[in-house]
This record gives structure tokens, C-alpha cells and sequence, in this order.
């Protein structure tokens, strides 16, 4: 009998402390937020989605060959010695039209290693960490500057200076051989219509790298 | 009375008697459903140190709403074995049980579906239907889950009725009425006139009363939170272990009606534990319309009175809900036949001894 009013009353204390708990609680200020519309502060040296400042790139290939996973691609024309491309924003004369750099966030591990390598601090990690994609397609981002035509324009450029220097070098070593001169001529035709298929970025990706440098 | 009103305006009476049986729905069961949904998420959620619901309406009040559109453009999914006709009645009886009850509980002195001697007795015996009703959604269902929880609910529901009745028993006891217009009736004045305060009948039996009747409304609060299937008694709906029961394979309206079935019971029941000892629809100080000489303003103030109490008692019921673990079975049923059935045993053979002096 001692142990049955026993338990009656554990009963109701235990569901009185647990309600006067809970009643606590109902004005104990949420400890949620509202997420799309407000958002946490960031940590200060937090890693998100990489950028790529194109006005500071010298087109070194130091990301791409510090990257773990490899999903920076980069590709890289030399300029003329009679164009000039200025100088970045440390003072490194650029000397590559960098006509290809592309990083695949899908691959992307976040580990911040190509940010450290790059000469100009021109790759670098934003706070934007909200850019989920439908297709796998889409998270290939663009970052170059150049316009398709630009590439074309810049690969066949370079290809004709080859191709005359070249042409000066034959020219200057066999003087006699009228043969010889025209030869080169040949190769820069060449060299220009193996280069136009791999110069035409493909067009999804294009947009979405324009895109994406506006927001930013 | 609103019957005779509503008979003048129209001179119909089968029409009048619609209009009256609709009158309960939409102006309290609907309403009060839309709300309760909306507090019992936002309770939980401040409870629990969350937000809730906040984008639809003032801090999301609108969200039942919304989910009712959504609930009404759902596709109505009937799996391909279940027993068709039960799993298409079920939903309405249920629905149907809960609200009769809602039949003989008298919203304000004017206003009663029915105003039958029977009253209490009619709300014990429909509840009746919504044990047939869930047990029908979980046979036809045929799902293992579904029926396991209509199978405890009936289990739970049945015994847990025995301590109901006799509390009720306790209350008609001492007032002698099963009428529930006339309880109601007899408990006006102040709340020391309150049967949880010994009844109207000022003397010596008043004062033995007051911790017995205390007693009684605990069992009674307790037993009905049981019947109605919440927390700590929800084994039924489970939804950790049973998927919600009974109600796993109904989708859009029909999962819309166990819904709105579940909420009317909770504040049917609790309208029926404020009619027997919170004294209904009075009011615990007197009414203003006395007061300033306005006797239209007394059945308003009265239907406030009315779902202020009930929905008081459903917000405790969410408070509990909110603080409890459920029970196991086997504790369940040792709380109703150890605990409660015994209490009120002894609680009504001394009350049937004091009214026989």
C-alpha cells in the first residue's frame, strides 16, 4: 500500500518537473533561424566556392598542378611580343591569353590547396557556398575573360608568328632552297585547323562563367 | 432557443434542423481546428526552443490553411488490397462519431443541437463509433502496422472508458441529471458553484466533496487524454514504432477527415470535462451583461467562456503531450487498472455513501 501511494505521487511530481521544464521552455527565445532569410555569420577563414580574378592571371599553372583532384583545367596561349597585356595588381607582367580555366566545383574538395601557390593571389575562396545545380553540367565554371573569337583569333596569331619565325629560321639557315620557304607556310594552315575544334569552349559553361563574374 | 429562431426565419423545419446541426461545425469545430493545428506546432516548436511554422500568415497562423488546400489537391490513393467499402466509410465514421458528440454539449444557454435528458450518456455511447471506425481504417488497410494500431487503440479506448464512466457516474450522482444543458444550468453563479468545487449545494457534504471531486477530474483529465489517443497515451498513433497507426494508408481528404476527427475529440472531450466540472459555458465571475443591463451580451460572453475553457484544456493536453514519453503497453494498462479504476471505485462509493446521508 506504502509503495502504490509511492508510486502515485512519484507519478504526479515527476509529470509536474517535467511540465514546469517544458513551460520553461515556451519562452526560451529560439535557438533556430530562419535560414534562407537570415544566415549564420561564417567562420573568418571559412571555404567555399573558389573565384578566379581573370584581371590577375598570368595563366601559371600552379592551381592546376596543386590540386588534389584535379578539376582545375587550364590552358594557355603565348602572346605576341608585340602585344602587351599589362601588369596585375602585384606588378607581374602577364606574358599567357589564358584561353581555357575551368573548375569543376562537382570535383572540387575545398581544400584551399591551389590558393596558396598562386603568384598573384588571384584565385581565391568567396563566401558563397549556395550553388547546387540540376545538372552535373552546370557546375563547371568558366572563368576566362576571352570571347570564343578572342581564342581563335589569339591561337591562329600565334601560330602564323610560329610559322613565320619558323619560316625567318628556314629562311636564314637554307637561303638557297627556294623550296623550303614555302613548306612552312603549309604547316601554320595546318596548325590553325587542328586548332579550331579545341578552341570552341562549349556554350552552357560559357554563360554560366559570365554569369557567375557578374554576381561577383 | 435557436431552433425556434431559425424555424420562424425559414418555415422549414427539416431546413432549420440543418442549419442548426451545421451551426456547431462552422462556427466552433472548423475554426477551433484551423487554430489548434496551428498551436499545437507552434507550442511544440517554442517548446522544444524551435520557431515553427512562420512564413504563411503572421507567424505562419495561416499554415492549416495551406494545408488544407494542399490536403484537398492530393490524390486520393487506395491501395489495391484493402477492403474498399470499409476503408471509404472509416473515415466518416470517425469524423461522424467525434462530432454527434458535439450534438447534446451546450454551446451557450440558447444554443444546444439536442437538448435530450440523456446527454452525457449519448457522448459515451457515440464515442462508441469512433472505436468503430478506427478499427475499420486499420483492418481495411490491411497493413501489419495499421492494424496493430487500430487493435491498441480499441484496447486502449475500451479500458480506458471504464474510469470515464465511473467519474461520470460520480458527477450525475450528486447532481442527479445526465442532461448536460441542465449540469451546466446548475453550476451557474461563481466558480465556488463549480462541481470541481463541491457542487452548488452550500453545506458540510460541499466541503467532503472538494478533494473527492478533485480526485475524480484528474482521473477523468487523465482517462480522456487516453481516449482521445495523445501523449502519453498515443501507442495507437506511435508514430516512432507504428508509422501512425491506423491512419498510415490514407492520403489527401480522408487522411484531411482523421485529422479533423482528432482534433474535434480533444475538444469534445474537453468540452465535456469543463460541462461536468468547470460549470460549462458560465462564466466563474458573473457577466457582464448582468452587469450593464444588456441581456444579448450574456449567450456571447457565454460562448466565449465555453471555448476558452476547452481550448484551455486542449492546450494542456499539448503541453503534456509535449513533456511525456510514451507509455508501454503493458504500463498503460497497469495505470488504468491499478491506478485509476480503483481510485474511482473508492471516490464514488464514498460519494454514493455522503448523497445517501
Amino acid at each position: 500500500m506504502k509503495e502504490y501511494l509511492l508510486n502515485i505521487w512519484k507519478a504526479f511530481s515527476t509529470i509536474f518537473i517535467g511540465m514546469k521544464v517544458t513551460f520553461k521552455h515556451l519562452f526560451v527565445p529560439a535557438v533556430t533561424i530562419q535560414y534562407p532569410d537570415v544566415k549564420l555569420e561564417l567562420p573568418e577563414r571559412e571555404r567555399n566556392r573558389l573565384y578566379v580574378n581573370m584581371d590577375d592571371c598570368i595563366g601559371c599553372d600552379q592551381c592546376a598542378r596543386a590540386c588534389p583532384v584535379d578539376c582545375i583545367t587550364i590552358e594557355t596561349v603565348k602572346a605576341l611580343p608585340t602585344e602587351d597585356l599589362g601588369k596585375t595588381s602585384n606588378g607581374k607582367k602577364k606574358a599567357l591569353w589564358v584561353t581555357q580555366f575551368d573548375i569543376d566545383l562537382a570535383k572540387c574538395c575545398y581544400c584551399q590547396l591551389c590558393v596558396f601557390p598562386c603568384p598573384t593571389e588571384c584565385i581565391y575562396m568567396t563566401d558563397v557556398y549556395e550553388f547546387s545545380e540540376y545538372q552535373r553540367q552546370n557546375l563547371v565554371y568558366t572563368y576566362i575573360t576571352l570571347t570564343p573569337e578572342e581564342i581563335i583569333e589569339k591561337k591562329s596569331n600565334l601560330a602564323k608568328f610560329e610559322a613565320e619565325k619558323a619560316a625567318k629560321k628556314a629562311a636564314a639557315e637554307v637561303k638557297p632552297v627556294e623550296k623550303k620557304a614555302a613548306e612552312p607556310k603549309g604547316n601554320g594552315q595546318n596548325a590553325e585547323n587542328i586548332l579550331k575544334p579545341n578552341s570552341a569552349p562549349n556554350p552552357p559553361a560559357d554563360n554560366k562563367g559570365n554569369e557567375t563574374q557578374k554576381e561577383n | 432557443m435557436i431552433y425556434d429562431f431559425l424555424y420562424n426565419l425559414t418555415g422549414s423545419e427539416i431546413l432549420s434542423m440543418l442549419i442548426q446541426s451545421a451551426i456547431p461545425l462552422f462556427l466552433l469545430v472548423l475554426p477551433f481546428v484551423l487554430v489548434a493545428v496551428w498551436l499545437e506546432r507552434k507550442v511544440s516548436a517554442h517548446m522544444q526552443d524551435r520557431l515553427g511554422p512562420m512564413r504563411v500568415g503572421w507567424h505562419g497562423w495561416l499554415q492549416t490553411v495551406a494545408d488544407l488546400v494542399k490536403l484537398i489537391q492530393k490524390e486520393d490513393i487506395v491501395a489495391k488490397e484493402t477492403d474498399k467499402p470499409l476503408f471509404n466509410i472509416a473515415p466518416v465514421l470517425v469524423f461522424a462519431g467525434s462530432y454527434a458528440a458535439f450534438a447534446v454539449i451546450p454551446l451557450t444557454s440558447i444554443f444546444i443541437g439536442s437538448d435530450i435528458d440523456l446527454g452525457i450518456f449519448f457522448i459515451v455511447a457515440v464515442s462508441g463509433l469512433v472505436v468503430a471506425g478506427i478499427l475499420m481504417a486499420g483492418w481495411a488497410s490491411n497493413n501489419k502496422y495499421s492494424l496493430l494500431g487500430a487493435m491498441r487503440s480499441v484496447a486502449q479506448i475500451i479500458s480506458y472508458e471504464i474510469p470515464t464512466m465511473l467519474v461520470i457516474l460520480i458527477v450525475v450522482m450528486i447532481t442527479g441529471t445526465l442532461n448536460l444543458r441542465t449540469l451546466s444550468e446548475m453550476q451557474t453563479g461563481y466558480f465556488w458553484n463549480w462541481m470541481i468545487f463541491g457542487g452548488p449545494d452550500f453545506g458540510l457534504d460541499k466541503f467532503i466533496f472538494i478533494p473527492l471531486m478533485f480526485i475524480a477530474f484528474l482521473i477523468i483529465y487523465i482517462s480522456t487524454l487516453a481516449e482521445v489517443n495523445r501523449t502519453p497515451f498515443d501507442i495507437p498513433e506511435a508514430e516512432s514504432e507504428l508509422v501512425s497507426g491506423y491512419h498510415t494508408e490514407y492520403s489527401g481528404m480522408k487522411f484531411a477527415m482523421f485529422f479533423l476527427a482528432e482534433y474535434a475529440n480533444m475538444f469534445a472531450v474537453s468540452a465535456v470535462v469543463s460541462a461536468l466540472f468547470l460549470g460549462g459555458y458560465q462564466s466563474p465571475f458573473g457577466y457582464l451583461g448582468n452587469l450593464f443591463n444588456l441581456p444579448w451580451l450574456i449567450p456571447i460572453e457565454q460562448f466565449l467562456w465555453f471555448t476558452a475553457k476547452g481550448v484551455f484544456f486542449v492546450l494542456v493536453q499539448m503541453w503534456l503531450r509535449w513533456t511525456l514519453p510514451r507509455l508501454r503497453v503493458d504500463q498503460l494498462m497497469a495505470v488504468c487498472w491499478k491506478y485509476l479504476i480503483p481510485i474511482a471505485f473508492v471516490d464514488l462509493i464514498i460519494v454514493g455513501l455522503i448523497t445517501v446521508i
